[in-house]
């Protein structure tokens, strides 16, 4: 780890507005430390390291000439493989996306560009973002920089490996039950998933649309916030994009780090610290005690930073696992209906005596793994008639339940906690047998992708010298509010970071 | 009120039509396998039938909205080429696909 990347992004786009170094120098000093840790972290499916310096030389040229850059110009970021991006492979972590370059950029994509942000690659994930530990990927697991045994989370595994490892400042993610925020816990980084509907999905490869939301990674609540305004904002090539500016999340995280939370009402989820279903199918364990402590360290510091903190009960969360578990798979079932082996991708089986569709039958049974296959059959269960209101539409009401239930607890406290995952990383293979051990991964984070509201999770201590996260949630539109607890959380406890030897 | 689900035991012939449904050519060891897990993750997400009543209306957005629009102005779209490159068979600036209808038809 160089000087150079070592900075946060924050740090790095001043550096280089300064003249202090130039954005080619720190493309170029990322794309060695890529070099050489990601053969053992393989956090990137794909590294584009011409595109990147092109990009930096095109920053470069721009200060030159005087013009005004972006607040994240020439800093260096990895894109999850779920977003799509003009002439580089995208894959999902899929097989059967396995050499296809799309032929445009997601919204997201377009907009880390105009902004002058360097994009070194796209990153590892589980296939299609089934998962919770990145091994569901088709190109083998991502390790974990704070111990290479372990998963980095999932399914952005990936993109909160990359920052860990100090690969890249920032990162952009997919959160559907937790995909952003489980990856940024175990792995000590930050992740947000902004408020459904607050960042566009044109271009995001659909997993459960209802559900799916893009959102920044990065190692700091600033860099974070300083990504997530430039991807937010309405886009009228998604018409579930919201209509509305950007919640003030740059401005939330800058005051947030004077460490101040005199007036802020911080709620703690009675449902969601311990017990409940993570007992009956954590695998024997439920919450881990080191992520509870380190929990209950944690509203103990926001408590001496000024905030009035209440206990609020959700008794509807406790369904959150089964809701969602009905609404993902039906939606996925639908949403890869498009893998039809004529469009895009892989197409097997085409001998000339096969039907159209026995050659799709065979191209989707080669190029879906387990995970993917599993919840397809699931969803296609859930849709099927006779059941549909029994499954998916009891799932949507829950989704109501849930909604009324952060209302309750919003009238209350300004800001919703727990802790981000039950559990701190676990070894690589541990759990992929176990489709519900590793469903009940994404316990905490599920109620707030159901109500579609915004969450962010910060480091916020370490259990058996692995990182624990801390969730911070808020109403629909107010994720301001959650960077600025964060950045204030973040502003009181010292940094985290992994053991140096690990990657030594 | 829904009727009550009855704990759903999946038979390994009931996931073989579902993968046919889904156009999932599975092997009989992932029938096996299926079939088991199915079994199990049913069984636990069946209790949302033991919340939501009828008067409960479903959710699929934080922020309601309907009838969204935009302008309606003629755009180019992609290249024909560009699209077609993606492709795993193309002729006659077309998608080419297996036969689609059976011999007997």
């Amino acid at each position: 780890m160089t000087e150079l990347t070592a900075l946060t992004a924050a740090g790095t786009a001043a550096s280089i507005a300064a003249g202090d170094v130039s954005a080619v120098e720190v493309a170029q000093a990322h794309l060695d430390r890529i070099e050489a840790v990601d053969g053992r972290v393989h956090a990137f499916l794909h590294i584009d390291a011409e595109g990147a310096l092109r990009a930096a030389r095109d920053v470069d040229a721009r200060r030159a000439a005087g013009q005004a850059l972006g607040p994240l110009a020439g800093v260096p970021l990895a894109m999850k493989d779920v977003v799509v991006t003009q002439g580089l492979p995208t894959t999902a972590g899929s097989k059967i996306l396995e050499g296809w370059l799309p032929p445009y950029d997601a919204t997201i994509s377009a907009r880390v560009k105009a902004a002058g942000l360097v994009m070194l690659g796209k990153t590892n994930m589980d296939e299609f973002a089934m998962g919770s530990s990145t091994e569901n990927s088709a190109y083998g697991p991502t390790h974990n920089p704070w111990d290479l045994s372990k998963i980095p989370g999932g399914s952005g595994g990936g993109s909160a490996a990359a920052l860990a490892a100090y690969e890249a400042p920032l990162a952009i993610g997919t959160d559907t039950g937790g995909s952003i925020r489980q990856p940024a816990a175990v792995t000590g980084t930050v992740g947000a998933k902004p408020t459904y509907g607050g960042v566009s999905r044109y271009g995001l490869i659909a997993l459960a649309s209802s559900l799916d939301q893009a959102g920044p990674c990065a190692r700091t609540v600033l860099d974070a916030a300083l990504l997530h305004e430039v991807i937010g904002g309405h886009d009228p090539c998604d018409s579930t994009s919201i209509a509305q500016p950007v919640p003030p999340v740059v401005a939330a995280a800058r005051r947030g780090a004077n460490g101040d939370l005199k007036g802020v009402r911080v709620g703690v989820v009675r449902e969601l610290a311990g017990g409940g279903d993570a007992a009956a199918y954590g695998g024997g364990g439920g919450y881990q005690a080191g992520v509870l402590a380190s929990f209950d360290a944690a509203v103990h510091t926001l408590r001496e930073l000024g905030a009035e903190v209440v206990e609020v009960g959700c008794p509807h969360f406790e369904y959150a696992l089964a809701a969602y578990y009905l609404i993902l798979p039906s939606e996925c079932s639908s949403n890869l209906a498009r893998f039809d082996s004529v469009r895009y991708g892989m197409r097997v089986g085409d001998d000339g005596t096969r039907s159209l569709e026995e050659v799709m039958s065979l191209t989707r049974e080669a190029g879906f793994g387990p995970e993917v296959k599993r919840r397809i059959i699931i969803g296609t269960y859930a849709l099927s008639s006779g059941y549909y209101d029994a499954y998916y539409g009891q799932a949507q009401k829950v989704r109501t339940l849930i909604a009324r239930d952060f209302a309750a607890a919003f009238e209350r406290a300004d800001v919703l906690v727990s802790p981000t995952s039950p559990f701190v990383a676990f070894g690589i293979g541990e759990r992929i047998e176990d489709p519900m051990a590793m469903y009940v991964n994404d316990l905490c984070t599920l109620p707030a992708s159901l109500a579609g509201t915004p969450a962010i999770s910060v480091p916020c201590g370490l259990s058996d010298g692995l990182p624990v996260g801390l969730q911070v949630m808020a109403p629909a539109l107010a994720d301001d509010r959650c960077y600025r607890v964060a950045a204030a959380f973040e502003a009181a406890t010292e940094q985290f970071r992994p053991p140096a030897g690990v990657l030594a | 009120m829904p009727d009550p689900i009855v704990p759903p035991r999946i038979s390994r012939a009931e996931v073989a039509h579902l993968a046919h449904l889904a156009r999932l050519a599975v092997t009989d060891d992932e029938l096996d396998l299926f079939a088991r897990q199915l079994d199990i993750i049913l069984t636990s997400v069946a209790r949302v039938a033991d919340v939501a009543a009828a008067d409960i209306p479903p959710t699929s957005h934080a922020v309601a909205m309907t009838n969204v629009f935009r302008p309606d102005r003629t755009r180019p779209s992609l290249p024909r080429e560009a699209v077609l490159a993606g492709a795993p068979a193309v002729e006659d600036d077309k998608f080419r696909v297996p036969r689609i209808l059976s011999d007997e038809a």
